[in-house]
């Protein structure tokens, strides 16, 4: 990925004085990476098997004389950390669910079918981008609590959170330009095949678009685990909370120990599933970075 | 293998007269556009419902009453004196502004001299790159409880690692002049990683033939980096730059489980004082008031972004 030539070349590189700098710089890059990258983690894991008394006499020991485990079975069952762990799931499952069907269908029809005044809805779309939903969070709980048209009342249901996650401006324009850039002709050869424009979309363009979905998941996924402000607000049910409100609420009542632990449990799904897909991760990010 | 059902295949190779052809296509036309629309369908809804109405709610609940039960009534711009009434307002604007611009401070460097480094790393730049955005997949809350823990004045990590070697002990959260600070320093090491595999990402795409050329030039690292490497990233930094402000404007999190807001209001922000109106005081309106005059805040810094990326294009 990295090219050859950067504002270091290959030329300074053979210099004994500049090598010694650069190599030093990255040497201590390194290790300022690990502290705050690992370090946290680590420290926080080392927070939950350690014994309140021993945590507050020796506050700065790299590793606890006898590490306790029980502080994870305690918080997984006595805090409900597990419970709350599958509100989570259950959230992000449906937002990422309902984003990846807006985007898809909404990029299909501006960029393949172009209706007329399609430019007008994706201009509309676009606008919202400039206005955060954080921005507007409480005509939008309003708007949740007392749907227009419908009367439906979704708060304390996850369709308070699933619905709005669908109107991600963003990922709408990702899909977009990426179906832009399909080869027409494609389409047209679909089309005289007697393809019909649902089978358009899950048969030709869709299977071509898997990097942008993935992207598309990402963003998904990620921004819906990592929200907390909405949910906030529209789940006030205890029981149906999400991970991350209920650990604000936690952090109040619970023993320190306890909690750390909790926040250990709370952390490890977005941790693991970065460790194993963190390519494909780091190179999706990059991808935005360039389109957006 | 063509269906001859397909209108517009059927109206192309026929050789009926030609005005029934017309009549078939512009029927063809009108069903490509209704199936367009029914793909449209559930973005309208989803878009109709949870933004765009939100929206133009927002501004209609700035000048109104109400309180969920009864109806809205219209108070003209009660609301908006009201908040302007406030002492709070103006301490939340400054707090914003003042997160806004220590973030800023602290955190628009940051990314960019990390990637900078990193650029010139050869073997391991997966490594690096792993442990930038470690920090980026923690949830918030987590990290910000995490941090709550390391700021403790007791037993916490900072305090501790300081005193062995004689300084403090600080009081980070605890008094008004370091609760923000401290603010900062945990939002910048949880948003980092984003704007480094970004900046990353502009700098390997700059051609190597550009550092070359200056190189023969005789221009040192130095130069090169002043010269060629900041130039060609002008438009990320701008972009990176908007997509800071426009979230750190939006700072609710970190103050929130942080602090709550204080100490004596300290870290009372924006975005909290909204949350409080509505879900603590019940005073919808002047919460919409106050949404109402944050969008029109960011909307100004999104047109004086445009203005000036288009002067730079030009140039």
């Amino acid at each position: 990925m990295t090219s050859l030539t950067t504002f270091v070349s290959v030329n300074d590189r053979q210099r004994p004085g500049v090598r010694a700098a650069v190599r030093s710089v990255q040497g201590l890059t390194l290790i300022l990476l690990l502290l705050i990258g690992i370090g946290p983690l680590y420290w926080m894991i080392k927070g939950a098997v350690t014994p309140p008394t021993e945590l507050s006499n020796h506050p700065l020991a790299l590793w606890p004389d006898r590490p306790l485990l029980g502080n994870f079975s305690t918080a997984y069952t006595d805090l409900s950390i597990g419970h709350y762990l599958m509100n989570t799931f259950l959230v992000v499952g449906g937002s990422w669910f309902v984003q990846l069907f807006i985007s898809s269908t909404a990029g299909f029809a501006l960029s393949v079918l172009r209706p007329k005044f399609g430019k007008v809805i994706y201009g509309a779309i676009l606008a919202t981008m400039f206005v955060p939903y954080s921005v507007n969070m409480v005509s939008l709980f309003m708007t949740v609590i007392d749907v227009p048209l419908l009367h439906l009342n979704l708060g304390d249901t996850y369709w308070a959170l699933w619905l709005p996650a669908g109107t991600n401006a963003f990922t709408v324009l990702l899909a977009k330009q990426f179906f832009d850039a399909l080869p027409k002709e494609l389409f047209d050869a679909a089309r005289v095949d007697g393809a019909n424009t649902w089978q358009l979309l899950t048969k030709i363009v869709l299977p071509m678009s898997r990097p942008v979905l993935a992207v598309i998941s990402l963003l998904a996924v990620m921004h819906s685990w990592k929200d907390f402000i909405w949910p906030l607000v529209a789940i006030t049910d205890p029981q149906k909370q999400p991970i991350s409100v209920a650990l604000a609420q936690l952090a109040t009542q619970a023993p320190q120990d306890q909690l750390i632990a909790a926040m250990v449990l709370a952390v490890a799904p977005p941790v693991l599933v970065f460790v194993v897909c963190q390519k494909y991760i780091v190179a999706g990010l990059g991808f935005t970075g360039v389109k957006g | 293998m063509t269906l001859l059902t397909h209108p517009r295949r059927t109206a192309a190779v026929s050789k009926e007269p030609a005005k029934r052809a017309v009549d078939r296509r512009r029927g063809g036309a009108l069903r490509k556009q209704l199936t367009a629309w029914l793909f449209l369908v559930p973005t309208l809804i989803v878009f109709g419902l949870f933004a765009w109405w939100p929206i133009v709610r927002s501004l209609l609940m700035s000048f109104q009453k109400t309180n969920l039960v009864e109806p809205a009534t219209w108070v003209g711009l009660d609301n908006f004196r009201a908040l302007f009434d406030d002492p709070l307002l103006s301490t939340a604007v400054g707090n914003t502004l003042f997160f806004v611009g220590l973030g800023l401070l602290i955190g628009f460097p940051a990314p960019l001299i990390l990637a900078a480094v990193m650029s010139t790393v050869r073997r391991g730049a997966g490594v690096y790159r792993f442990l930038v955005y470690l920090p980026v997949v923690i949830p918030p809350v987590v990290a910000i409880l995490l941090w709550k823990w390391f700021y403790d004045p007791g037993s916490g990590l900072f305090n501790s690692a300081l005193g062995t070697i004689g300084l403090g002990p600080y009081t980070w959260l605890e008094s008004s002049d370091s609760a923000m600070l401290s603010l900062v320093l945990e939002a910048t090491w949880a948003g980092m990683g984003g704007a480094v595999l970004i900046y990353l990402a502009a700098m390997v795409g700059i051609p190597g033939e550009l550092y070359e050329a200056a190189e023969v030039d005789g221009a040192g690292i130095w130069r090169r980096i002043w010269h060629i490497m900041l130039p060609q990233l002008r438009s990320v930094i701008g972009l990176l730059l908007l997509v800071q402000l426009i979230s750190t404007v939006q700072v609710f999190t970190e103050p929130y489980v942080f602090t709550g807001g204080g100490p004596e209001n300290s870290t009372l922000t924006v975005l909290l004082l909204i949350f409080r109106y509505a879900f603590q005081d019940g005073q919808y309106g002047e919460a919409a008031a106050l949404s109402f005059l944050m969008v029109l805040a960011l909307a100004l810094l999104s047109a004086v972004y445009l203005r000036a990326t288009r002067s730079w294009s030009k140039t």
